[in-house]
């Protein structure tokens, strides 16, 4: 099943998640954020990195790029939608998460691998996860601090620590449907043993079990 | 015209820039100081002559892209 990988510039992970997504069995391939059409597509991934040199607000640029309008459709639509950080940080951006997020509580850029907590098994990304299952997985970013004012977010994967101030030590955060998902730790960077840690497999693999399951766009 | 747009994090989110500029202060002497809040002031150039009409149109860019309207408010300033 095929899924879009958009680069932005200034995008930065999306040779590995395509390769990580690749070894997993689905089709990745990647999509210039001009493009407004993703026919075909069975699911979207937004790689991190630093989409327009984090001008303004880290993702508020890149929310507005033509790729947002066919990703909205998607996420409307019901179909798997994955931003790992700078992605994370674009999808709250375009208004398709709750909250936003701002500089890490300690103005630290963390770099190095955190525990991660899966809390919440019904969403496109933990749904080959187990409730409650520990994962070791490298975060890093400076904006990795999510704050969410109104208190919808639903919360599906927690620090263990609180490495950066995020509220309710959210690592990762759905929309009510479970389709969209934001991740600020990359799961494609623990996705082999010779990388220090396989943990992120877990969540890839959920993901790929969504996208097989969803219709093509 | 010139037109200026000022961007305030709201006072009940965090700003952790702030927080460690208000601490560096306290260590020159400044114990006073009780919080700092790093806002953001944009000045634009808005061609037309129409302070109503403009004033509306950078309202309409700060709820599109200028503010974050989970974390932000904005206030416009036509300066002439």
């Amino acid at each position: 099943m095929r899924v879009a990988v958009a680069v932005f510039p200034g995008s930065n992970c999306e040779h590995d998640v395509v390769r990580a997504l690749g070894t997993l069995g689905a089709e990745p391939e990647l999509v210039w954020h001009r493009e407004t059409d993703l026919e075909g597509f069975n699911g979207v991934v937004l790689p991190g990195g630093f989409a327009h040199g984090d001008a303004l607000r880290t993702g508020a640029i890149a929310a507005l790029s033509p790729i947002m309008e066919p990703v909205r459709r998607m996420a409307e639509s019901g179909k798997p939608v994955l931003g790992i950080c700078n992605g994370f940080q674009i999808l709250c951006e375009a208004g398709m998460l709750p909250g936003a997020l701002i500089a890490n509580r300690d103005l630290a850029f963390i770099c190095r691998f955190v525990e991660v907590e899966v809390v919440d098994t019904g969403t496109v990304l933990t749904a080959a996860a187990e409730p409650g299952q520990m994962l070791r997985i490298p975060l890093n970013s400076y904006e990795g601090n999510w704050v969410d004012p109104a208190r919808t977010g639903r919360v599906v994967v927690r620090y263990a620590d609180d490495p950066n101030g995020s509220q309710d030590r959210a690592a990762a955060v759905a929309n009510e449907a479970g389709n969209v998902v934001g991740i600020m730790p990359h799961p494609e960077r623990a996705s082999d043993p010779l990388l220090g840690s396989d943990d992120g497999l877990v969540l890839l693999e959920g993901f790929v079990r969504s996208l097989r399951a969803s219709v093509p766009a | 015209m010139k037109v200026r747009v000022t961007i305030d994090r709201r006072s009940e989110i965090a700003d952790p820039e702030g927080h460690t500029v208000m601490r560096a202060l306290h260590d020159l002497g400044f114990e006073d100081v009780q919080e700092v809040r790093m806002n953001r002031v944009i000045d634009l150039e808005i061609a037309g002559d129409d302070p109503g009409e403009v004033r509306r149109r950078v309202v309409e860019m700060c709820e599109k892209l200028l503010a974050n309207p989970v974390l932000e408010d904005f206030e416009v300033e036509i300066l002439g």
